[in-house]
């Protein structure tokens, strides 16, 4: 009962709260914290992790071609939009076939959805910079380079991250369809939880209530990060 | 680079893909090193067309211009521009910097050592009338007339011999546009670099240039002098309506007391108007036709009468 991985509630020799499934059994987290809730909790932040990650350097590469040959936009656009109308479960089974039951087919799917959201961040963000002080730039000789590198993507973190935290969140509320596919992540508890004839309550809302509360502490740690990366935008007007 | 360069505009247009009319017709004009050029009309005169051609941020179609007898198309126009000051309208201040990080943008485009750098950083923030403080705030953190301070140590940091400035007080309110307007003024005096200077405001173009250029729709130049000249014999109509028809005052506004020959001061003087020799002929003699007096004394450093004006003298002056 106490083996690695997932673990059936033992009705046998389970305290009365799991016995007659109570609201939240504080008992049975405490039990199960270890072997089953911290590592789907350490999973889903890998999940996460990866996904953004991965979808952050495609949309700055797409976003920065973008920026340099306007024709790039577009197609880049509908492309990442029309992946994020493909409904997740779907998806997972059209990239099956090729990439097979593994995480690689998960990260595909997430990094698809946090595209639609990161690439055209990224293209505003990076034109953001108020054209007088392009202008001032070009005009103090700094190369189209220089301009990029010293005045565009400074000026374009603070959008950036703020694209970043929405795209984090989603992902890890988009994360728990993992499960559907692999034993991976918050959404393996819920989904497990759910296959049972009653539902396991407690196991159902802790696992919910660490996607929230991992969602949060993400976010507070970007808020963190935009303030130190761009001093200037929280200061004097 | 530092001293001052000579500008020469030899001939030179310029039209903008889809545009009728030219944007500058056959532009020729020589601004001696040192001097104050300011080019001044109405919208549509191509006075800052004129000016981003000489960085070249606007590409030329025919003619030639030259600073200190180079093409300015001899150099790379990034290289070009690391020599040239440059300011705007609305200062253009990099927000993600420092107000010194700011000012030393050109500086370390040059490589110049760290050290060289953060004295002239120094420098120049004394030398606008900004705290040595202030190199650590950000632009948000300042006022409009501080903003345009730094906009201007940042062109000069480079000790450029050509200062380009483009409406640089057009976005101002009244009281800091004069205040900034006597003080580059006196930083011309003090660092001596041609300077050119756009404005659509025939007021600042008299009270800060010492040569004016004046453009008209198209880009072509109506008359090219000094204030004194334009207000005593405009050109043509253009100029005339342009440079106002109280342009007599005008001219006695750029002549101070202390500036001309006085008559002798009358042996006892009592009652009567008094001015300074800072005081413009103009003020003096709106304080005489005021007072309904003909003449005024003026006085000398000590206090002491050092001449008397009359409004027949003041007359005279306008001959000249």
């Amino acid at each position: 009962m106490t083996a690695a991985g997932p673990v059936i509630p033992n009705f046998g020799g389970a305290s009365s709260c799991v016995l007659r499934n109570g609201l939240f059994c504080l008992g049975w987290v405490r039990q199960h914290w270890s072997d089953t809730l911290a590592p789907a909790l350490v999973q889903h932040l890998e999940l996460t992790v990866i996904a953004v990650g991965l979808g952050f350097a495609i949309a700055l590469a797409g976003g920065l071609a973008a920026h340099r040959y306007r024709r790039a936009e577009q197609p880049f656009s509908v492309v990442s939009a029309l992946l994020y109308t493909i409904p997740s479960l779907a998806l997972f089974q059209l990239l099956v076939p090729f990439t097979g039951i593994s995480l690689t087919t998960i990260e595909i799917a997430l990094v698809a959805y946090t595209l639609v959201i990161l690439f055209p961040t990224i293209v505003v963000a990076l034109r953001s910079a108020p054209p007088e002080v392009l202008e001032a730039a070009r005009g103090m000789g700094l190369t189209p380079r220089q301009i990029l590198v010293r005045i565009e993507l400074p000026l374009a973190v603070p959008a950036i991250v703020g694209g970043l935290r929405i795209a984090v969140v989603s992902t890890i509320s988009t994360g728990t369809i993992a499960a559907f596919l692999m034993p991976e992540g918050l959404g393996h508890p819920i989904i497990f939880a759910l296959s049972e004839p009653h539902p396991f309550k407690t196991e159902i809302y802790a696992a919910g209530a660490l996607a929230i509360g991992l969602a949060l502490v993400c976010d507070a740690t970007l808020v963190v990060a935009r303030a130190l990366l761009a001093p200037w935008s929280r200061r004097g007007a | 680079m530092s001293g001052a360069a000579e500008i020469v505009f030899e001939r030179v247009t310029k039209r903008y893909a889809g545009r009728a009319g030219a944007a500058l017709t056959d532009l020729s004009l020589t601004i001696p090193a040192g001097s104050f050029c300011v080019l001044v009309g109405p919208s549509g005169g191509g006075k800052t067309t004129a000016l981003k051609l000489v960085n070249r941020l606007v590409a030329f179609d025919e003619g030639e211009i030259r600073i200190d007898g180079r093409s300015v198309t001899d150099l790379p126009a990034v290289e070009l521009r690391r020599g040239i000051g440059y300011v705007i309208q609305q200062a253009g201040l990099f927000p993600h910097l420092t107000v010194g990080d700011n000012i030393a943008t050109v500086p370390r485009l040059l490589s110049w050592p760290k050290g060289r750098t953060r004295a002239r950083v120094a420098e120049l923030l004394e030398l606008v009338g900004l705290e040595a403080g202030d190199g650590q705030r950000y632009p948000a953190q300042l006022s409009g007339g501080q903003r345009q301070r730094v906009g201007l140590a940042r062109a000069l940091a480079a000790d450029p011999p050509l200062l380009l400035m483009d409406e640089p007080f057009g976005a101002l309110d009244p009281i800091t546009r004069i205040r900034l307007q006597d003080e580059l003024a006196r930083l011309h005096r003090e660092v001596a670099k041609t300077v050119i200077f756009v404005t659509h405001d025939i007021d600042e173009a008299i009270k800060m240039g010492d040569r004016i250029a004046i453009l008209r729709q198209g880009g072509v130049l109506a008359q090219y002098d000094t204030p004194d000249a334009i207000l005593a014999r405009p050109a043509d109509d253009f100029v005339a309506q342009f440079v106002g028809e109280d342009r007599a005052l005008r001219r006695l506004g750029l002549i101070r007391l202390g500036d001309i020959e006085l008559a002798p001061p009358p042996e006892e003087v009592d009652g009567g108007l008094h001015a300074s020799r800072e005081m413009s002929v103009r003020n003096a003699v709106s304080l005489m036709l005021g007072a309904g007096v003909e003449s005024l004394v003026v006085s000398g450093e000590d206090g002491v009468p050092a001449g008397v004006l009359t409004l027949s003298h003041a007359t005279e002056l306008l001959r000249e």
